[in-house]
């Protein structure tokens, strides 16, 4: 086991120096000098933006730049924001949570509704449910995000008023971020109302960032399910005469699940992606709209630290996804240690 | 059925919510759906309109303040001014008793006087200013870019409520610069506990100043707190609390506006305007921008450099098609390079007749046949030009007509900017300018004087006679003889058309019908202070 995590550690340190100097590049490939874009109509003269220049060291060679940035990564400094001037690492800790907790509802989200819809429709394979849930999967996978969010705010929140359209908590609450948890710091505040109202505003977004996972996790669900049950150890346990609930729920789905989990892992990227579009429909006060909000105003340090942690953070996440899969499927670890 | 449950319960939490933005509870509280982040709160940092929604316009004051609604000056910090004879001395006699806001962390301890004034103009001005560099990477864009550095000579405390700010030459736009926002005045006593505390960065984060509205508290990226200043010098706020409910998405905006969940909507999509305007919940109030949206020829390069080639090219554009299709309505179509609301807008010029037939005979007469140009397309969505490919393929198809052959070319923003100023560039570039401070010097000059050949002067013009006129009226600090010379400069550059004028935005505010006494700012601004909701 421990043999396990240090190779897969391993493998991380590689993929992390690349993940540097992409960040690193992306953004400096984009045409747009972050000086002549702060300035806009305006203008400014050549020596005035050569002394900017200097002043943020874009003047510097790049290779040069890059070390700085490099060697400056692993004492914990990421450099300052252009624009707010303030440090990139307080910027991102500031709107993580926010992304985290819409991330995680929706994951929960698409977990809950996923595998139990890609179980049914594996189970009555074929029928009527397992055309409409596996149609209804592939609407959802091809949802335009935005679309689909508006659509939703103008059905839910215009028409229906059930919902309130955007933002993390009705405005009419006050209370200092603890946690920037806002389900928990709502609990936290003691004021009547504060967590109803966290949760009324998760909601909307939760769908719309949930729908794509959940559409992959449902047919993923279904494909491995299909293929389980018709395992040899299925048909005996059924031969045994085990009650059926007890074959699919415990024989078959704990198989059946390996595929899933490494689906669920996989969506980590692409709830990360998700979260700029569906943060900017809603107010959501995260990374990904910080990020998109920074790579408009050329704010280099914001972009290449932004996209480093965010990398970062998928990394880990696939190295814990990699740890349940060895401790789920025992042969992976063996084979791997 | 557990779902539809919370469901219930969530729109019973909004609908609660709605409520109490609809009637108001005890306290009055105005929502502002604003557009985006401020970048920080020290506005002189800054250039952003965003920014000085959130800063400048309501957390400070200047020595002197834009009457709301318009572009005149009036008092503010300042009570009162004289210009010395030569114009080189600007002597401000200061409001006494006037109050820094006391919040959460921090007290004043005095009343607001001369040094204030004298450490927010040197932090800016003196590159040695323990100040000068606060935060990494400060600078002070708006201060530079207005000239002041040059300008400004030195600015002296006379005594407690007399400041003297001393030019390096005359300059009557001078009082104009000085309500601009870079010019919001902070407090040395809160920056000198700050520097003492070793917390500078503060003075961007958390701000204090005289201004109608103190600030309480900004969580990123989502909500701006503020309170009502209880000392204000003009009198106090009539809403008690102010919040900035921040909203980047045009459509989302109008859906928060239309369910209560804020007051006020600073840009509404063209698209929802006429929802808007039927909807008996909502207002949409109007007016002309202060900005002018052009294309600029350049004049250093044949056949352009002849002016009758540039008025026929001008009189092949269908300004009317344009407005329909690029500002679907929200516009006005230019006749002069300045806007209607900026003083001196020679209202007795008359724009050239849209008339394919003569331009095409002025283009033969001047000998120009089988003419082929580029015209540069904006990458970005700006006021005074909300879709420049679009606007580029119409005046494609109008030139067309005429038998001028056009190429549309389109750079990334920044580069754009850079390589439309080259003296020797090929084509005409379609391009626009917002006023900063309300004198027609900011545009004229600016925009149109020999100094910005080579830079902001885009036609690359510089004409003896329209030249002698603004230069003239820079130095005078009469009125009404300023007003004349700037007329007769519009004379001209009608006449010399380098540009052709193509529009002026229109812009529209979307708020609640309970929102009262909401005055439209010429600069793009949104200020609350003045405003009220009815019960």
């Amino acid at each position: 086991m421990i043999a396990f995590l240090l190779r897969r550690i391993g493998l991380l340190i590689p993929t992390f120096i690349g993940v540097t100097i992409a960040s690193f590049g992306f953004i400096r490939l984009l045409p747009g000098d972050p000086v002549l874009l702060m300035a806009g109509e305006r203008g400014l003269t050549p020596e005035r933006h050569e002394a900017l220049l200097k002043q943020f060291g874009f003047d510097r060679p790049l290779w040069e730049q890059f070390l700085d940035y490099f060697f400056a990564i692993f004492q914990g400094d990421l450099g300052q924001s252009l624009v707010t001037k303030e440090p990139v690492f307080s910027e991102f800790l500031a709107r993580f949570p926010a992304t985290i907790e819409l991330s995680l509802c929706a994951i929960i989200f698409a977990v809950a509704l996923g595998i139990p819809a890609g179980m049914f429709a594996a189970v009555k394979r074929g029928s009527t449910y397992d055309h409409s849930i596996m149609g209804t999967a592939l609407v959802g996978y091809s949802m335009p995000i935005f679309w689909w969010g508006l659509l939703l705010i103008i059905f839910f929140s215009g028409i229906l008023k059930w919902t309130p359209v955007s933002g993390r908590i009705s405005l009419m609450f006050f209370f200092p971020p603890v946690t920037g948890f806002m389900l928990i710091d709502s609990l936290l505040s003691g004021q009547k109302g504060a967590f109803t109202s966290a949760v009324s505003h998760l909601i909307l977004p939760t769908v719309v960032l949930g729908t794509i996972p959940l559409a992959v996790i449902a047919r993923q669900t279904r494909s491995a399910m299909l293929e389980v049950l018709s395992e040899d150890y299925v048909r005996t346990a059924k031969a045994k005469g085990l009650a059926p609930v007890r074959v699919i729920g415990v024989h078959a789905l704990r198989n059946a699940l390996i595929p899933v989990i490494t689906t669920i892992g996989l969506q980590v990227g692409v709830l990360l992606a998700g979260a700029i579009l569906t943060e900017t429909i809603f107010s959501w006060p995260g990374i990904g709209k910080w990020m998109v909000d920074s790579i408009f105003r050329r704010d280099y340090p914001s972009v290449q630290g932004g996209l480093l942690l965010i990398a970062a953070i998928v990394m880990i996440v696939n190295l814990i996804v990699d740890l349940m899969y060895g401790l789920i499927n025992p042969r992976i670890r063996h084979t791997g240690g | 059925m557990k779902l539809s449950k919370t469901l219930l319960g969530a729109s019973v939490g909004a609908l609660f919510a709605a409520s109490m933005l609809a009637t108001g509870a005890s306290a009055k509280t105005l929502v502002h759906c604003s557009e985006g982040s401020p970048e920080g709160f020290d506005a002189a940092l800054y250039t952003a309109g965003t920014t000085f929604d959130a800063s400048s316009r309501h957390i400070y004051n200047k020595l002197v303040e834009f009457e709301r609604g318009t572009t005149t000056i009036a008092p503010g910090l300042a009570e009162s001014w004289t210009v010395s004879d030569d114009g080189l001395e600007y002597t401000f006699n200061l409001r006494k008793g006037v109050k820094f806001h006391t919040t959460d962390f921090f007290t004043p301890t005095r009343d607001f006087n001369a040094d204030d004034v004298v450490f927010s103009f040197n932090r800016q001005l003196k590159k040695d200013h323990p100040w000068n560099q606060y935060t990494a990477g400060a600078a002070w864009e708006y201060f530079d870019g207005m000239s002041m550095p040059d300008l400004l000579k030195e600015v002296v405390k006379v005594d407690d409520h007399t400041v003297k700010f001393v030019l390096n030459r005359p300059e009557a736009p001078m009082i104009a610069n000085l309500g601009m926002d870079f010019a919001s005045i902070v407090s040395k006593e809160y920056a000198d506990k700050l520097e003492a505390g070793g917390s500078k960065e503060d003075l961007n984060q958390k701000p204090v100043g005289t201004g109608p509205f103190k600030f309480v508290a900004y969580q990123k990226d989502a909500v701006i707190r503020y309170k009502a200043h209880d000392d204000y010098w003009a009198g106090r706020a009539m809403i008690d609390d102010l919040v900035f409910a921040i909203t980047t998405d045009a459509s989302v905006r109008h859906q928060r506006l239309k369910a209560g969940e804020c007051h006020f909507n600073p840009y509404p999509n063209p698209a929802d305007l006429e929802a808007i305007a039927s909807d008996a919940d909502l207002k949409l109030p109007q007016q002309e921008g202060l900005n002018v949206g052009y294309m600029a020829y350049n004049t250093k390069v044949a056949p352009f450099d002849n002016a009758s080639v540039r008025k026929a090219l001008n009189m092949a554009i269908n300004k009317n098609a344009i407005l329909d299709a690029v500002f679907q309505g929200a516009g006005k179509a230019a006749k002069n390079p300045i806007p209607p609301t900026i003083w001196s807008y020679n209202d007795a010029i008359e724009d050239d007749p849209y008339d394919p037939e003569a331009a095409k005979k002025m283009l033969a007469d001047a000998g120009v046949t089988d003419l082929s140009m580029k015209i540069w397309a904006m990458p970005v969505q700006r006021p005074y030009n909300p879709n420049a490919r679009r606007m580029a393929e119409l005046i494609q198809s109008d030139f067309d007509k005429i038998g001028v052959k056009v190429e549309i070319v389109s750079y990334e923003w920044g580069e754009y900017l850079k390589r439309s100023k080259a003296e020797d560039r090929d084509g005409a570039v379609l391009l626009g300018w917002t006023g900063d401070n309300g004198d027609p010097d900011n545009f004229l000059a600016v925009l149109l004087g020999c100094d910005g050949v080579g830079g902001a002067n885009r036609a690359q013009w510089c004409n003896k006679e329209f030249e002698d006129l603004i230069q003239k009226a820079k130095v005078v600090s009469d009125a009404a003889e300023r007003t004349k010379l700037y007329e007769e400069a519009q004379v001209v550059f009608k006449r010399e058309a380098p540009w052709a004028t193509i529009a002026h935005s229109v812009v529209f505010k979307a708020m609640r019908k309970e929102v009262e006494g909401y005055k439209i700012d010429p600069f793009g601004g949104h200020n609350f202070y003045g405003v009220d909701i009815k019960e």
